[in-house]
C-alpha cells in the first residue's frame, strides 16, 4: 500500500502536534522571563536580542554555544538512556568529575611515548570511571533498594571531596607545590589534546558573511569533542531503538513485573542502564579537559568544574524527548539560551540567575506539556476511532451480505 | 558612574553582529576602557568587592576618561572565559581582568591569540612569559600577621579560632600569617584553622564558628566570601572579628576590629601608566603594606573602648613599620611550606 | 591523654548543641516532605522552594524587623510554591521527580535575582535569640541543659513537630485518609476520599514546611542570606525521608545522625586534628548513602509514590 499524500501530510500535521506543547512550554516561559525582565526595567525585546547575539550573533559566539553544548550533549545522552531504563539519574556532575579525574590522570601518565594514542587511552579512562561511578548507584538501586536520586545526589558530593583531595595531594600540579597550592592538575602535552575544530569554507564564502578567516570556527574554541557527542548521540540511539540490549533496558523502563516474566534480568539492565548513564557522563568530564581546559582544576563551587552540565544535561535530555537525537538540537538550544544569559549580564546588567529560573520554568512546563500531548493523542485516537467505525458500517452496508 | 548598564546599545549591536559586520572598534580614544570578571558578587564583602571597589575609585577619579564593566557572580570558569574571549575579540577594552585565580589558564590563552589587548589577572604572580598579560597577587601573610597578632593581643582566653575556605592562593597565606603573628604575640595561645572546602558554604561556616566558640575561642577571623556568617555569630557572642579582603565594618559592627583591606587601585593605576607608554604586559605585582596596596583598617564601629582603641592603632603601626623594614618574620614555617595548617 | 579523653574532648556537650542546630532546617523540610510522599508525592524541589523561604523571609525582616512576618512570609511563599508543585503533579499529573527538579532550579535561580536586586551585599538581621528554658537550662549533667534548653524557638517547634506529626499520620482521620491515598488511591477513591484534594494539602503542607525550613536557616540560625544559602540541603532533606522510612521518628533520627556527623567533623577541624578536610566533609554523605542501604527493604514506602491517580483507571 503506497502512502497517500494526504496520509502524509496528516501524519506531519499530528507530528508537529505532538510537539506543540512543547514550544508553548516554551513560549510561556518566555512570557515569565519578559515579566520578569520589565519588572528589572529592562525591555524584553532588547534582552532577548542581547542574548540571541551573545548566542548566534557571530562566529565567536556561535562556537561558544556549540562549546556549551558538548558537555551537555554527552550528559543528556547519558540521561535518556537512564531515564529510558526507568533510572533517575542527577549523578551526572559526580559522574562527569569521576571521568574527569581518572582520564586526566590516565592523559598525564600516557605522557610523551605514547604520543596521541594517550587520547583514546584517557577518553576509555574516562568513560569507565564514569560507568563504574554511575553503576555504583545502579547497584544500590538493584541490591539494596537505594533510590538512585537520592544516592546519586550524595555521590556527586562525595565526588567534588574526592576530586578536591586528588587536586590538593596525589595530582596537583608540581609546579603549584609549595607556592599558590591552587588545586590543580599539570598541562596535559600538547599530542594529548583534542585539537580544535575549524570548518574549510569554499572560496568567496568567507568575504560574503564578512569573516575574518578563510576557515569557518577558526580562532574560536570549538573542539572536536562536539563531533564524538553528535555521532555517539546517533550510537546510542541505534543502540536504545535497533539492539536487544535497548530494547531490554526500554522494557525494564516501562514495566519492571513484565520484564521479569519475560525473562530479563531487571537488576543487572538497571546497573548497565545506569553505568552507560555514568559513561557517558564520564565522557563529559574527560573531553572537557581535553577539549577545553586541558587540566582538571577547581572551580571552588560546590560543583568542582562541571559548570553545572551535569544537571543541565538532565534539562537537555527532557527537552531532546528522552531520544539521544533529540538532545543534539535541545543541547544546542540550552547551550545558546546559557551563553546569551551570560552576554544579557554583560551588557544590561541582568543577573544570570534569571535564566537558572527560567530553565527551571522551561522544564515544568516541559515536563506538564506532556498532559496536553496524552490529550491531544487520545482525542485523535477517538477521531480516527470514529472515523474508521463510520467507514466500516459505510462498507458493511455497501457490501450486501 | 558605572557602566554595567549599556541599555539602547543591545539592540544595535545585536542587529550589526547579525550582519557579522561588527567592526573591531579600536581602543584608540581617549577614554580608558577595564573590563572585569570576578567569581561572586560584586558585594560579595570579599575578594570580588576589593576588585569592584578599586575600579569604581577609579571611575569616580578619572571621570569620563575612565570606563569599566564588571561580569559579577561568574564563578564557572567556562563562562569567565566566553566574557573575556567577547571582550578581547570586540577591541572595545583597553585591559581585560579576570580576578580569581581559577581563571589563569583561560588568559594564559588568551593572551597568546590576542596578542594586541592587554590582560590581567590574579591572584597570581604567573605572566605566562607573556609580553600582554600582567599578574597581581597580595602579600596577604602582612595584614594576616597583623590581625593574628592583635587577636593574640585582645584574646582574653588565648583561644582564636580560623574559618577557611580552601587551603589555596590569598586565603592560605592570610591564614598562615595571621596563625604566625597570633603566636609571635602569644606562643601558648589556641589558634585552630578549620578550612571548610567551600567558598560560599554559609551554613557550614557557620557551625564552624560556632564550635570555635563552644570551644572557647573569644577572637575570630576568616577568608572569602562565606565569612558573612562566622560574622554573625561573632557579633551574636560578642566575640572579636579581624576580617581581610575588604572592609566588613558595617556588617560586624561592634564584634570587628581591623581588617585587610585589598586596595587593587595601587595596581590599576601602574598598569593603566604601563599600557599608555605602550606597554600591554610582562609585570607581576604584589599588593604590598609598603606599596599601600594593602591597608588596614580600623572598625569606626567597633565596641572597643578608647584606650584599647588607642593600643590597636599603635600595634598596627608599629607592626606596619616593622613589616615595611622587614624586620619581621612573618612566616617562620615558609620553608617547609607544609600543606597542613592545623595549630 | 588516652582514647576516652580524646574522644570526650571531641564529642563534648556544644558537638550535640550544634547537631540540635544543624537538624533543624532538615527537620522542618522533611517532616513535611513526608507527608507529601505519605500521601504518593515526591516533590524534589523542596531546596528550590526553601531557598525561596530563606530569601523572602529574610527580607521581611530585613524590611520590618519583625521576625514573625518573616517566618509569616516565608510559611506564605512556601504554601504557594507547594500549590503550584501540587497543581503540576495532581491535576497536570507530570512526572514529579523532573518537575521537582524544574522547581529547584526556578526558586534556586529567582531567590538570586531578588537578593541581588533588592538587597545585593551580604547584611545581618537580628535573628532569633536562644531561648533559656528556666531551670532545665541549668542542668549541668551531660551538659543537657546547654544541649536541649538553651536554643531558639524554631528548633524547639521542630523537634516539637515530630510528635504531632507522628500523631496525625498515625492517629487521626486525615492521616489515615493521607496513608490510604499513598498506599492505593483507587480503593481510597472508592471509599469517598478525595484523591486530589488529600494530596494537595499534603503539598501545600510540604511547601510551608519546606518555606519555613528556609527561614529557619536565614531568620533563625544564620542571620544572613546569600545565594544559594541551602547548597543543596533540600536534597539531603528528601534523602531523610526515605532513610526514616515515611515516619517522623525515624526522619528526626535520620536527621540528626547527618547532622552530629557534620557537627563531629567540624568539631575535628576546630581541634585541628590531622584528618584530609576533604575526607571529613564527605563523611557525612558517605553515611547516609551506607545508612540508606541498610535501611532494608523498604517495605513501608507508600506504594503510589510518584504514581499520578485518574479516576476510572
Amino acid at each position: 500500500m503506497s502512502i497517500s499524500p494526504a496520509t502524509w501530510a496528516r501524519t506531519a500535521l499530528n507530528r508537529l502536534l505532538d510537539a506543540s506543547p512543547l514550544v508553548i512550554a516554551l513560549l510561556l516561559a518566555f512570557m515569565v522571563a519578559s515579566t520578569l525582565l520589565l519588572a528589572l526595567n529592562v525591555s524584553p525585546l532588547e534582552g532577548f536580542a542581547s542574548m540571541f547575539e551573545g548566542a548566534f550573533g557571530n562566529e565567536n559566539s556561535t562556537a561558544e554555544t556549540f562549546v556549551k553544548a558538548t558537555p551537555m550533549l554527552f550528559v543528556a545522552i547519558g540521561i535518556c538512556i537512564a531515564f529510558r531504563g526507568g533510572m533517575t539519574n542527577v549523578g551526572g556532575e559526580g559522574q562527569m568529575i569521576m571521568g574527569a579525574v581518572a582520564g586526566t590522570a590516565v592523559a598525564l601518565a600516557a605522557g610523551e611515548p605514547l604520543g596521541w594514542l594517550g587520547i583514546p587511552l584517557a577518553i576509555i579512562a574516562g568513560f569507565i570511571a564514569g560507568a563504574l561511578y554511575g553503576g555504583l548507584a545502579g547497584w544500590l538501586k538493584a541490591w539494596f533498594n537505594v533510590n538512585e536520586i537520592l544516592s546519586t545526589i550524595m555521590l556527586n558530593a562525595i565526588a567534588v571531596q574526592f576530586m578536591n583531595f586528588m587536586l590538593n595531594g596525589p595530582m596537583l600540579d608540581p609546579t603549584e607545590a609549595g607556592v599558590n597550592q591552587i588545586p590543580k592538575t599539570a598541562r596535559i602535552l600538547e599530542t594529548i589534546q583534542l585539537p580544535r575544530l575549524s570548518l574549510p569554507l569554499p572560496p568567496g564564502v568567507a568575504d560574503l558573511f564578512s569573516l575574518q578567516n578563510a576557515e569557518l570556527f577558526a580562532r574560536t574554541r570549538l573542539h572536536w569533542g562536539l563531533v564524538i557527542a553528535v555521532l555517539l548521540a546517533v550510537v546510542a540511539y541505534f543502540l536504545l531503538w535497533r539492539t536487544t540490549v535497548g530494547y531490554r533496558i526500554r522494557a525494564v523502563g516501562e514495566n519492571e513485573r513484565a520484564s521479569r516474566y519475560a525473562g530479563i534480568s531487571v537488576r543487572g539492565h538497571m546497573v548497565l542502564s545506569m553505568m552507560l548513564a555514568g559513561g557517558f557522563a564520564g565522557l563529559a568530564g574527560i573531553i572537557q579537559v581535553l577539549g577545553l581546559q586541558y587540566r582538571l582544576q577547581t572551580d571552588g563551587s560546590a560543583t568542582g568544574f562541571t559548570g553545572n552540565a551535569g544537571f543541565n544535561g538532565i534539562v537537555v535530555a527532557l527537552f531532546g524527548g528522552l531520544n539521544p537525537l533529540g538532545a543534539i538540537p535541545a543541547s544546542a538550544f540550552f547551550g545558546g539560551l546559557l551563553v546569551g544569559a551570560q552576554k544579557m549580564q554583560r551588557d544590561l546588567g541582568v543577573p544570570a540567575a534569571l535564566i537558572t529560573s527560567i530553565n527551571g520554568l522551561i522544564v515544568i512546563f516541559a515536563v506538564s506539556s506532556e498532559y496536553f500531548r496524552v490529550w491531544l493523542t487520545r482525542r485523535r485516537r477517538l477521531a480516527e476511532a470514529e472515523a474508521q467505525q463510520k467507514a466500516a458500517s459505510a462498507s458493511t452496508a455497501g457490501v450486501p451480505s | 558612574m558605572l557602566h554595567m548598564n549599556k541599555k539602547g546599545m543591545g539592540l544595535g549591536l545585536a542587529a550589526l553582529g547579525l550582519l557579522g559586520v561588527l567592526p573591531a572598534v579600536s581602543a584608540q580614544d581617549d577614554v580608558f576602557r577595564v573590563a572585569a570578571v570576578a567569581p561572586s558578587a560584586a558585594a560579595d564583602l570579599a575578594f570580588s568587592q576589593s576588585m569592584f571597589d578599586a575600579l569604581t575609585l577609579l571611575d569616580e577619579e578619572l571621570g569620563d576618561a575612565f570606563e569599566f564593566t564588571f561580569q559579577e557572580g561568574t564563578f564557572i570558569v567556562d563562562d569567565a572565559a566566553v566574557a573575556m574571549r567577547d571582550w578581547a575579540s570586540s577591541g572595545e577594552y583597553d585591559l581585560v581582568i579576570g580576578h580569581g585565580s581559577q581563571y589563569g589558564a583561560v588568559v594564559e590563552e588568551l593572551a597568546a591569540e590576542f596578542p594586541e589587548v592587554s590582560f590581567a589577572w590574579g591572584t597570581d604572580n604567573n605572566t605566562f612569559g607573556l609580553p600582554n598579560v600582567f599578574a597581581y597577587t597580595a602579600a596577604a601573610e602582612e595584614g594576616g600577621f597583623i590581625n593574628g597578632a592583635l587577636a593574640a593581643l585582645l584574646s582574653e582566653a588565648g583561644n582564636i579560632g580560623v574559618v577557611g575556605p580552601i587551603e589555596v592562593g590569598d586565603a592560605k597565606l592570610y591564614v598562615d600569617g595571621f596563625v604566625s603573628g597570633a603566636l609571635s604575640v602569644n606562643p601558648d595561645a589556641t589558634v585552630g584553622v578549620n578550612y571548610i572546602q567551600s567558598f560560599s558554604d554559609v551554613p557550614l561556616a557557620t557551625e564552624a564558628a560556632e564550635a570555635f566558640v563552644a570551644n572557647g575561642a573569644d577572637v575570630l577571623t576568616g577568608s572569602a566570601q562565606m565569612v558573612v556568617g562566622p560574622i554573625a555569630v561573632a557579633t551574636d557572642n560578642e566575640v572579636l572579628w579581624f576580617g581581610t579582603q575588604s572592609s566588613q565594618a558595617e556588617l560586624s559592627a561592634e564584634s570587628g576590629v581591623t581588617f585587610q583591606v585589598y586596595r587593587w587601585d595601587v595596581v590599576l593605576r601602574d598598569i593603566i601608566a604601563s599600557l599608555e607608554e605602550g606597554v600591554l604586559g610582562g609585570e607581576s605585582y604584589v599588593l604590598t603594606l609598603e606599596n599601600g596596596g594593602l591597608e588596614i583598617e580600623i572598625s569606626e564601629f567597633s565596641g572597643l573602648d578608647e584606650t584599647t582603641l588607642a593600643e590597636v592603632e599603635a600595634t598596627v603601626a608599629t607592626l606596619t613599620e616593622g613589616i615595611i623594614a622587614g624586620d619581621i618574620l612573618l612566616l617562620p614555617d615558609m620553608v617547609e611550606a607544609t600543606p597542613e595548617a592545623g595549630s | 591523654m588516652n582514647i576516652f579523653e580524646t574522644i570526650g574532648s571531641i564529642v563534648t556537650a556544644s558537638v550535640f548543641a550544634s547537631t540540635l542546630r544543624l537538624a533543624t532546617p532538615y527537620l522542618f523540610a522533611a517532616i513535611g516532605e513526608t507527608f507529601a510522599q505519605r500521601s504518593g508525592l515526591l516533590n524534589l524541589g523542596v531546596d528550590g522552594i526553601m531557598l525561596m523561604g530563606a530569601f523572602t523571609g529574610f527580607y521581611a525582616v530585613y524590611a520590618t524587623g519583625s521576625l514573625l512576618l518573616g517566618v509569616l512570609t516565608a510559611l506564605v511563599v512556601g504554601g504557594l510554591m507547594g500549590l503550584a508543585i501540587a497543581f503540576i503533579s495532581v491535576t497536570l499529573r507530570a512526572k514529579q521527580g523532573i518537575s521537582g527538579i524544574g522547581l529547584y532550579l526556578f526558586g534556586l535561580g529567582l531567590s538570586e535575582l531578588l537578593f541581588q536586586r533588592l538587597i545585593g551585599t551580604p547584611k545581618s538581621i537580628e535573628r532569633f535569640p536562644d531561648i533559656y528554658i528556666p531551670v532545665l537550662s541549668d542542668i549541668e549533667f551531660l551538659g543537657i541543659g546547654q544541649i536541649f534548653f538553651r536554643q531558639n524557638l524554631l528548633v524547639y517547634i521542630a523537634f516539637a513537630s515530630v510528635p504531632i506529626a507522628a500523631y496525625v499520620l498515625r492517629r487521626t482521620s486525615y492521616g489515615l485518609k493521607i496513608r490510604a491515598v499513598g498506599q492505593n488511591p483507587a480503593a481510597a477513591d472508592a471509599m469517598d476520599v478525595n484523591v486530589a484534594r488529600i494530596r494537595y494539602s499534603t503539598q501545600i503542607f510540604g511547601g510551608m514546611m519546606a518555606g519555613l525550613a528556609g527561614a529557619s536557616l536565614s531568620v533563625a540560625l544564620l542571620g544572613v542570606f546569600q545565594q544559594n544559602l541551602t547548597g543543596g540541603l533540600g536534597f539531603i532533606a528528601v534523602a531523610l525521608v526515605y532513610f526514616g522510612r515515611w515516619r517522623p521518628v525515624g526522619v528526626m533520627i535520620g536527621a540528626l545522625l547527618f547532622s552530629f556527623v557534620n557537627a563531629l567533623q567540624l568539631q575535628v577541624g576546630a581541634l585541628g586534628f590531622d584528618v584530609p578536610p576533604e575526607f571529613s566533609t564527605m563523611a557525612p554523605y558517605v553515611i547516609t548513602i551506607i545508612a540508606l542501604a541498610f535501611a532494608g527493604r523498604q517495605t513501608e514506602k507508600p506504594t503510589a509514590l510518584t504514581v499520578p491517580f485518574q479516576r476510572g483507571e
